[in-house]
């Protein structure tokens, strides 16, 4: 996982008028030509703080993400799935730790953002503030949650900030297995047994609105975004990555012989994009708020996590440790 | 060929390998560091992979699939040491039992590299590359950890009196040990048990923690011949509940 485009809130563009105009216009032709920005260079603070906010919401959502599905690692049927979930979720583990590092060249430690995110000041992806119930919740997000990611991931790739694109060429190639993964296990329990069959469109039919929120707010609604689409911090629209996810996933999903749970859904012949009943926002404002199904224990599980690590890091940093060289 | 021996010999291993990675696994998440959740969950897809190779050997000679056998037997059936079922614990526990049954681990494929049974020579040999690395982890953080402030070592040393009685279990002797080493297929567990001890007193000199005389820790026995603490039954049942929905099924 799991891209930010869903967390954009409105942006105050008040800071700009104290930049220097000149720097900000050379800033600006950069980016136009299509260079990086890199860690030490002449940037406008609301690009540094969009950025951070936006690289670490990822992390945060790479972090949290493993939480839904790391449960079922245990419970994972036979070999093959265990072994391919195991790695699937360390690489979800090994992104926390790319993007944070990404966000610390910004100037916010890692510490730090773990902190904001235990006590709820910053946000990760609202999808995962919903229960995996089954086996085939956990094969749903493998799938298609991961595929929502990939959209995303892959557009803010081609974005301004060198050391996040370069975190994301990585994650993007390891995502495009989560994926082959997820869309073997679904591949399974649709030809499988009829219980399998129903264990997955359960799945379906629970996962599809938060997945139609994944995007975030719809573009009639959302916070408006010029200066960071002008910036190359937000690379596609929401309702433009929604449409390129229901282009690719949705015939995937019925060729599979799977209802999706909107009789709305359809391409529209004159429009070339997707019709689908509107997603409820209020919904999406409650969760992303606090008040979704698994808020507090996601939270609480990452809380106690550190709570417990704390003697661990605590010892890392004593004087008195001789430091041991590892010896391969 | 003495069959019953060799497969003997094969189950408590990969049951061991089997159990210790499903453990590991349980740490992806919730690791004091992000980069011990990675360390963690590498030496997890090790261990089970190292159990399925194990037990894919197993049904070369005749036994049921892996899947059928791992997933489908119950505790009692199961011949790992009672050291590896064990809950994780906190971090401090996790990491001395993967010191512990790492140190032994990596000696028994030593051995096992030049068994008499030929697939469990060459298997062996490859997998000594892979725990290399588990060795390389544990003994770095126990050093780190076991020389660092009052709570690390007080942790460390709590854990380790907790932990050597079962880890004297894993060299709890086979029903068919002298068939064991009479075929060759390995040295045995009295001789790799004082290699083990050898390594961990080397180990632990560098650090600040004690190790007990041997002769007053009493070995935690029973886990090679079927007995287990209450820890594995529930552990296999979780490992087991989607796979036992429809055992006929292909997930
Ligand atoms: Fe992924
Ligand atoms: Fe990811
Ligand atoms: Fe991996």
């Amino acid at each position: 996982m799991y891209g930010g485009g869903n967390t954009f809130e409105g942006i105050k563009t008040d800071s700009l008028a104290q930049e220097d105009p000149q720097k900000l216009a050379e800033f600006e032709a950069r980016i136009a030509r299509g260079e990086k920005i890199e860690p030490t260079d002449w940037m406008p603070e609301l690009y540094r703080k969009q950025l951070v906010r936006m690289i670490e919401q990822h992390a945060h959502s790479e972090i949290i993400g493993a939480l839904p599905e790391g449960t079922w690692i245990t419970r994972a049927p036979g070999f093959k799935r265990k072994l391919s979930l195991m790695a699937k979720v360390q690489d979800e583990v090994g992104h926390a730790q790319l993007l944070y590092s990404a966000a610390e060249t910004l100037g916010k430690s890692r510490e730090q953002m773990i902190d904001d995110l235990i006590t709820g000041k910053s946000k990760y992806s609202n999808i995962f503030n919903y229960p995996a119930f089954t086996w085939a919740d956990s094969c749903f997000i493998s799938w298609l949650v991961d595929a929502g990611a990939i959209v995303n991931q892959l557009a803010n790739a081609k974005g301004s900030y060198g050391p996040y694109c370069r975190a994301l060429d990585r994650i993007c190639a390891e995502e495009s297995f989560h994926l082959k993964y997820g869309h073997h296990c679904v591949i399974y329990l649709a030809s499988g047994t009829e219980k399998q069959r129903q264990m997955f469109q359960e799945a379906l039919n629970r996962w599809w609105p938060p997945m139609m929120h994944f995007f975030g707010p719809s573009d009639k609604i959302s916070a408006h975004t010029e200066v960071l689409m002008r910036w190359k911090v937000k690379m596609s629209t929401n309702d433009d990555q929604r449409n390129q996810f229901l282009d690719m996933y949705v015939p995937k999903i019925w060729e599979l012989g799977f209802t999706i749970p909107d009789p709305n859904l359809k391409k529209n012949p004159e429009t070339g994009r997707w019709d689908y009943t509107e997603p409820d926002w209020e919904e999406f404002k409650r969760v992303i708020n606090g008040d979704g199904p698994c808020n507090k224990e996601r939270l609480e599980v990452r809380r106690v996590a550190e709570e417990r690590g704390q003697w661990v890091r605590e010892a890392l940093k004593s004087p008195s440790l001789r430091y041991v060289t590892p010896l391969a | 060929m003495n069959e019953l021996a060799l497969k003997e010999l094969l189950y408590k291993i990969a049951d061991d390998q089997l159990i210790l990675g499903h453990r590991n696994s349980e740490w992806t998440g919730f690791g004091p560091l992000l980069e011990e959740d990675i360390a963690f969950s590498s030496m997890a897809q090790d261990k089970v992979g190292q159990s399925y190779a194990i037990y894919q050997m197993l049904n070369q000679l005749g036994e049921q699939e892996p899947d059928t056998v791992a997933f489908m037997r119950n505790a009692n059936q199961f011949h790992n040491c009672q050291l590896v079922e064990l809950p994780n614990g906190e971090y401090d526990f996790s990491l001395i039992r993967h010191f512990l049954y790492d140190t032994a681990e990596i000696t028994r494929f030593d051995f096992l590299a030049n068994s008499s049974y030929e697939p469990l020579a060459q298997l062996a040999r490859k997998i000594k590359g892979e725990l290399k690395y588990h060795t390389l982890h544990a003994n770095t953080w126990i050093k780190k950890l076991g020389n660092a402030t009052e709570e690390s070592i007080g942790r460390l040393q709590g854990s380790l009196n907790k932990a050597l009685p079962y880890a004297l279990g894993i060299f709890e002797p086979s029903p068919l040990e002298q068939e064991i080493i009479a075929s060759g297929f390995f040295a045995g567990e009295e001789v790799l048990k004082k290699q083990w001890m050898e390594k961990v007193e080397l180990l632990l000199s560098q650090t600040q923690l004690n190790l007990p005389d041997w002769k007053t820790i009493q070995p935690v026995l029973g886990g090679r011949v079927g007995q287990h603490t209450e820890h594995l039954q529930p552990l296999l049942d979780e490992m087991s509940e989607v796979f036992r929905i429809d055992p006929s099924a292909e997930w």
